[in-house]
């Protein structure tokens, strides 16, 4: 289609945000630095599950510039405990372990000192008594009565066990020809971003008022902060002026913030919490979802799928907080890209002894990607069928949009086939399959992975009122405030930290596209907490949307004014003057007035102003999802996010098959995510989310051992992707906008992210499949594949030298 | 104990622990925030300075360690207040970031690299930046700004400087 005619939006421009931090010249939390700030280091509980005897900080306390030492039982006595999403009163979780650990690395006590080096020391001399507990840490095991319960105040380790049922699963699973199950499991990996999590509070007792200076992405970030410490929300006041180091979902450290808030009053001193990576890694309750599907699928012979049936048991960690609402969200997408007509979806939520789950970028969506994902390449298998033409036989097609699924929400536009074929015409049609064949035959264990699947974006929170129906939440709202001021100069200001997304940018780029201003010229600020607008944080892939959707509509409001001042000025109706780069001029005249006067007038000239109008030059805008403000259904039926952007994943990978070691030999994705507001920014979301996928798939994950100690807390045992793991990656663009949002932008924030697992783990499974092998488990390390291939050549199965394929 | 450091062309003298690593030094005594922490177990590159020209974790060594060497963080590579190196430049033109928090690490390294090599292929990059983490960009801008740099180094008619400490 061709391109719409933006002046700005989706031209290729530089984003602001890159000077500072090419300079070095950020501001992350650690550089916030206050005169007597105190330091935190955090004493670790050993065990996975124990009851706390006794804990003497005695030797601790007496190293000179040791200020304090905190337990669990005196912060449980000063602040509430942490706000869980669910239902779920008797899972209590307070900053530090009260009574008992619940996880290997948990917090038991925390130590304040004049130097983080002198908090290390003293942490280490923190005697604490402990009586192992028995403890589980499989999630199947979990559900099993006669399990330790992890909370034994709360009965058992379910949190949420719910069943639903959208369509007529039973009929459409007795009249289809052909049934089929599996088992899948997504390890528990992370964001795990560069930076760790940190905070800053500060606490002034003449203005009774707690500054807090963190590294967060959190929506009612200062609302928890201020409740957990038993002060007025405005008693909190959070600068959003910090510069995130990453975080993709994670950065949430409420516990953190709670204590450092604690810590703070008490001793009348800035304290500053900064995880080290062995905190962030074991402690920093920052784990993703660990979750095991069993899926079943009823089909025809042509390879139509008609219904699905899910059951996803996740393993949350020691505490609930936010984490089970990650098997909600994926039911705006259940059925991914396709026309399957019911659905049973089980989601289990279980508690173990090991660290606390987060929110992760995708909040569940990705693992039920590769879940449905894997269901149609088994069907395509069980038919004998080329696997892309089963999922272009299941496509949702172009001119069915909007389409409604059967868990209830709207598809808002998408035109899947058109991306493969354009795909598929990028890399020459057959020529990735010849490929494929030829490494084969020169010795390869060679692939080709598929994968297709949606990014809901513009993030509501639906899923808090399906999962639990104490929660009437149906807003979910950010803003923008413009001001322009007696010079004329703009200034926009947005309420909210960001973690690399671009946002300056990107309320810039929308603002200077309304009013047709060059968008380097506009100034944007972040206000803190106190003075902010209303907002929910850059979650759920939604500032493209929801930022910028705000940024345009106070653009629109601030343009109307100055209409309205023009027409007063000509004497005649706004209807009659157009308004043209900053200026506004009568249709059918000749006068005009250009920004200065109009700005003038606003400013200095109130007896010029349209009757009722304020003066000066200021507009704000709270913008509401642009869908989704319905309540559940009785039935479980809930419009989640408003946007779907589409993705179409074709990997090529060669395994060494002594050494067990894959390499990409190609990389293709095709991406629609509407509207691109800033071409470079969404690039690089796709090719980091991509990366990260690569990680999930073959080489991240937080391994317990059978005594519930992390065995991968390092960069040394979690491996990140390096610059060697990634390829060079080929994106084929596409544009289907949204009708349900300004420039008919989608979101990206999680682009890449959402299908690499499944397609790499597809590539992987293409390559091993001559062996007779299938790996079913994510993620796919060298040494499980060296094995596995190993052991496969030496009982005979071996179709690979033989040549066949 | 008392380390005499030579950073960024300036000679200062600290008072430091012999535990107190250099990234620990340059941040919290000298103020060069611009070094940053991420793994301090020597991983992840984003505390990566230049010692005499060459990309070293200012986490894994001692700052008592770093004496005699010339030292160069992020803080020295502009070449004025406001203005941008041709590397930094060619990270902003094709956005070789997003979070920044392993932007200066990544800079050193690609200064140093074209330091070294003037016209590296891309497995040249790929290899010199492999020793540094990033979580955002998945290293496909990293690798274009990095080969874009070394374009207009070529085209350009500054001089090329040689490592502090090198040479002169």
């Amino acid at each position: 289609m061709s391109a719409p005619p933006f002046r700005f939006v989706a031209t290729p421009r530089r984003v602001r945000e890159d000077r500072r931090f090419v300079a070095g010249r950020g501001n992350y939390v650690a550089d916030v630095n206050l005169p007597g700030m105190l330091h935190v280091a955090l004493v670790p509980s050993q065990h996975a599950a124990a009851r706390i005897v006794a804990i003497d900080a005695s030797s601790a306390l007496a190293i000179p510039g040791v200020r304090a030492v905190v337990t669990g039982a005196e912060l449980a006595a000063a602040v509430d405990p942490l706000m869980n999403g669910l239902d779920t009163p008797r899972v209590r979780r307070l900053p530090l372990a009260v009574g008992q650990v619940r996880y290997n690395g948990e917090w038991v006590a925390a130590v304040a000192a004049e130097s983080r080096a002198l908090a290390e020391d003293a942490a280490e001399r923190v005697d604490v008594a402990y009586e192992p507990l028995p403890f589980v840490l499989d999630p199947e095991q979990a559900l099993r009565p006669e399990s330790p319960a992890v909370h034994p105040d709360h009965g058992s380790n379910v949190l949420l066990d719910r069943t639903f049922v959208w369509g007529d699963v039973e009929q459409h699973f007795a009249r289809s020809p052909r049934r089929l199950s599996f088992r899948v499991t997504w390890g528990r990996n992370s964001t795990v971003p560069v930076e760790t999590f940190g905070v800053v509070a500060a606490w002034d007792p003449w203005n009774e008022i707690l500054d807090v200076w963190a590294s967060i992405q959190m929506p009612k970030y200062a609302d928890q902060i201020a409740r957990a410490l038993r002060v007025p929300a405005n008693a909190v006041r959070v600068h959003y002026d910090v510069d995130v180091g990453g975080s993709y979902g994670v950065k949430r450290g409420i516990k953190h913030t709670v204590l450092a808030g604690y810590l703070a009053r008490r001793l009348a001193r800035p304290v500053r919490l900064i995880e080290d990576r062995l905190e962030n890694m074991r402690a920093g309750d920052a784990h993703g979802p660990d979750r095991i599907f069993d899926v079943a699928v009823a089909f025809d012979d042509d390879g139509v799928i008609n219904s699905m049936k899910m059951r996803a048991l996740d393993n949350v960690g020691a505490y609930a907080g936010r984490a089970p609402f990650q098997l909600g969200k994926p039911i705006g997408a259940i059925v991914g890209p396709y026309r399957i007509r019911s659905v049973e979806y089980r989601a289990i939520s279980v508690t173990t002894n090991k660290a606390a789950q987060e929110a992760v970028r995708g909040f569940g969506q990705s693992p039920t990607n590769y879940a449905i994902e894997t269901a149609i390449e088994r069907v395509a298998a069980a038919l004998n069928l080329d696997r892309i033409e089963v999922r272009r036989r299941n496509f949702i097609r172009k001119d069915e949009f909007p389409y409604l699924i059967p868990s209830g929400t709207r598809y808002d536009s998408g035109d899947y086939q058109t991306v493969v074929d354009k795909v598929l015409a990028h890399v020459g049609g057959p020529k990735l399959q010849q490929e494929r064949d030829r490494l084969r035959q020169d010795g390869w264990l060679a692939g080709i992975g598929i994968a297709a699947c949606l990014e809901p974006s513009g993030g509501n929170s639906a899923f808090e009122p399906l999962l639990n129906p104490k929660n009437t939440t149906t807003t979910w709202m950010e803003s923008c405030r413009i001001n322009v001021d007696a010079l004329g100069h703009v200034t926009a200001a947005i309420h909210t930290t960001s973690s690399g997304q671009g946002h300056e940018t990107l309320a810039a780029t929308v603002i200077g596209e309304v009013l047709e201003i060059d968008p380097d010229r506009i100034r944007i600020v972040r206000p803190d907490s106190l003075a902010s607008l209303p907002g929910n944080s850059p979650v759920g892939s939604r500032m493209a949307i929801m930022l910028g959707g705000a940024a345009f509509h106070a653009a629109e409001k601030l343009k109307r004014k100055l209409v309205a001042i023009a027409a007063q000025q000509f004497g005649c109706s706004d209807q009659a003057v157009d308004y043209a780069a900053g200026a506004v001029a009568e249709r059918n005249g000749t006068r005009r007035l250009d920004w200065g006067e109009l700005v003038t007038i606003a400013h200095r000239n109130f007896h010029l102003l349209p009757p009722g109008f304020e003066p000066g030059l200021e507009v704000t805008h709270v913008m509401q999802v642009p869908t989704g403000t319905a309540l559940p259904t009785q039935d479980g039926r809930v419009q989640m996010y408003p946007c779907h952007s589409f993705e179409f994943h074709l990997v090529l990978v060669a395994i060494d098959p002594e050494l067990g070691k894959p390499g990409f030999r190609r990389y293709v994705i095709g991406h629609d995510c509407g509207t691109v507001i800033n071409p470079a920014i969404v690039k690089g979301m796709t090719l980091g989310g991509i990366a990260h996928g690569i990680g999930a798939a073959l080489l991240e994950e937080f391994v317990y051992d059978d005594q519930g100690q992390m065995i991968s807390q390092s960069f040394m045992d979690y491996v990140l992707p390096s610059a060697h793991e990634v390829p060079e990656i080929e994106i084929v663009h596409h544009c289907t906008p949204s009708p349900f949002t300004v420039f008919g932008q989608k979101g990206s924030g999680e682009s890449g992210y959402l299908g690499a697992p499944a397609a790499v783990a597809s590539a992987i499974n293409d390559a091993v499949a001559p062996l007779g092998l299938a790996f079913t488990k994510l993620p796919i390390r060298m040494s499980e594949l060296s094995d596995a291939v190993a052991a496969a050549r030496a009982s005979g199965k071996d179709r690979t030298r033989t040549g066949a394929a | 104990m008392k380390a005499d450091l030579n950073v960024n062309a300036k000679a200062v003298s600290v008072e430091v622990e012999p535990r107190t690593t250099l990234l620990d030094c340059l941040r919290d005594q000298l103020g060069l925030t611009g070094t940053h922490a991420g793994c301090e177990h020597g991983i992840c590159g984003a505390c990566t300075v230049l010692l005499d020209g060459e990309p070293v974790r200012s986490c894994l060594m001692f700052a008592v360690q770093a004496d005699g060497y010339a030292i160069t963080t992020i803080e020295a590579v502009a070449p004025a207040p406001g203005e941008l190196s041709i590397v930094q430049d060619a990270f902003c033109e094709t956005h070789g970031l997003q979070c920044g928090y392993c932007t200066p690490g990544m800079i050193l390294t690609a200064e140093a690299l074209l330091r070294r090599i003037p016209d590296p292929t891309r497995a040249d990059i790929v290899n010199a930046i492999s020793a540094n983490i990033c979580r955002c960009t998945g290293y496909g801008q990293i690798v274009e700004a990095v080969a874009l740099a070394a374009k207009r180094l070529a085209g350009s008619n500054v001089p090329r400087a040689l490592p502090p400490g090198d040479g002169a």
